[in-house]
């Protein structure tokens, strides 16, 4: 089980609280848990990452722990601590305001 | 007896106000998804409590809404537009080629036969249908690839399809209209289009027969006389009387004849309005006065309407899906203003009063006539 935090804008749109889980088949990288994000919740379908190249959203960013992985490999396998459900991977929308 | 709906498009969500009739007093709903920039709604001829809604934002891209229920509740539908075959480039602000990529839906139209088709006008330019109520989408990719499409290059908002208007007696005839590359038009229900801008003058084309390049803000028609179409063009208020194969100018006595929305009265073919702005540059009204323009006449001779709108100091501008009109016998003309204003009339324009005083900025306005 794989704890997700969502920005205010996708728990609206998903109807969701901050976090969600999801079951992630296999490894667990950004690639397979978007996939079960978009699974379970297929109103977020291109508003993480493009529909056709999976490449995230420029101003979307993820974190886990308070480090930046958004700029990893979509297929490099996250940390353990999230495989284990022990903290949460967080998807935020990039401070661009003012 | 008939109720009066409009739909508002604002920069943080949408709102629905209601009345009956008289349309002296309003109900509003909303905000409808709070927080994010809604382009348009617009509802189906066929059934008006189908209603499709744009939502995009640069951070979470295009969302797609539709409610079957007169906007009491929404579903999430489809939002992914893929360009059909290579996109290659078009002309970027200097020039030089930048290649095509989706931004966000501008404009919704609903078909005025089937229920589950409808059009989108997107950045961009290009334009989709879908034929199963909005949940996938397929793009008419004659229009993006016609000859011309390498040399379109983007207005100040960017490369839009913006008007989309379905003739009523020919359902293989399409108009739409593209900033900046100007108007074209369909025969074959979408498959291939031609350019539709002979007449039509613009000061910063070099070329004054260039056969793309125009700054079309927007087009209207009425439904007795597909053939006639108005324009505002960046400059210049236009008109075609035979399907766009010529136009001529009718600005006339207009203060300013640069603005963004155009619609036709109604019951009355030959009146028009238009909300003159002070210029590209400062989009404003002229001397501070919020007047809308009416001809009666089919263009050329034209008459403020400033009963009920503010006279001085008012800077807000006119977006250019935000002009509408119901078909109750008194004609209704609705717009909205970045000032977060709606103002509607019930009596053709000679009289104003703000429905609403302070919502978001408004992107879009559509009235719909309910029985």
């Amino acid at each position: 089980m794989i704890r997700v935090l969502l920005p205010p804008h996708l728990q609206n749109l998903a109807r969701t609280g901050k976090e969600v889980q999801v079951d992630v088949a296999g490894e667990a990288t950004q690639r397979s848990v978007i996939d079960a994000i978009e699974a379970a919740y297929p109103m977020l379908r291109g508003t993480i990452r493009d529909h056709q190249t999976k490449e995230r959203r420029p101003m979307v960013r993820f974190f886990v722990s308070e480090r930046d992985l958004s700029h990893e490999p979509l297929d490099a396998p996250l940390p353990d601590e999230v495989a284990r459900g022990e903290e949460p991977f967080w998807i935020v929308g990039a401070i661009s305001g003012g | 007896m008939s109720e009066v709906r409009v739909l508002v498009g604002t920069r943080k969500g949408a709102f629905i106000l209601t009345s009956d009739e008289a349309r002296k007093d309003w109900d509003v709903t909303g905000p409808h998804f709070p927080g994010f920039e809604i382009f348009h709604l617009k509802a189906s001829p066929v059934d008006p409590n189908r209603i499709y809604a744009s939502q995009a934002s640069d951070w979470f891209g295009q969302i797609m809404h539709r409610s079957d229920d007169g906007g009491q509740t929404w579903e999430t539908i489809g939002n992914e537009f893929a360009y059909d075959g290579e996109t290659g480039t078009h002309q970027w602000y200097d020039g030089t080629p930048h290649p095509w990529d989706f931004k966000r839906v501008w404009h919704l139209e609903p078909s005025l036969h089937d229920l589950d088709t409808v059009y989108a006008g997107v950045e961009d330019a290009a334009l989709f249908k879908s034929t199963d109520g909005g949940q996938t989408w397929k793009e008419l990719n004659g229009l993006r690839t016609h000859t011309t499409g390498n040399t379109w290059q983007p207005g100040a908002g960017g490369l839009c399809l913006h008007t989309i208007l379905l003739d009523p007696t020919n359902p293989d005839r399409i108009f739409v209209a593209i900033s900046a590359a100007g108007a074209f038009r369909s025969d074959d229900g979408g498959e291939t289009w031609m350019p539709i801008n002979k007449g039509l003058r613009s000061d910063y084309i070099p070329d004054e027969d260039a056969e793309v390049g125009h700054c079309v803000h927007n087009m209207a028609m009425h439904p007795a006389r597909p053939g006639t179409l108005f324009m505002q063009k960046h400059w210049d208020v236009m008109r075609t009387d035979n399907a766009g194969d010529q136009w001529h100018e009718v600005s006339g006595n207009l203060p300013s004849d640069f603005g963004f929305p155009i619609s036709v009265h109604a019951h009355e073919p030959e009146t028009v309005y238009v909300v003159p702005i002070t210029s590209d540059y400062h989009h404003f009204p002229p001397d501070g006065k919020l007047r809308v323009y009416r001809s009666r006449a089919g263009g050329n001779e034209w008459e403020a309407l400033t009963n009920g709108l503010p006279q001085e100091n008012c800077y807000v501008n006119v977006l250019r899906d935000a002009m509408s009109v119901d078909r109750l016998e008194s004609c209704g003309v609705y717009f909205g203003t970045t000032g977060g204003q709606v103002y509607a009339s019930s009596d053709s324009g000679d009289n104003w009063t703000a429905i609403v005083h302070d919502l978001p900025a408004v992107m879009s306005v559509e009235a719909q006539t309910l029985s």
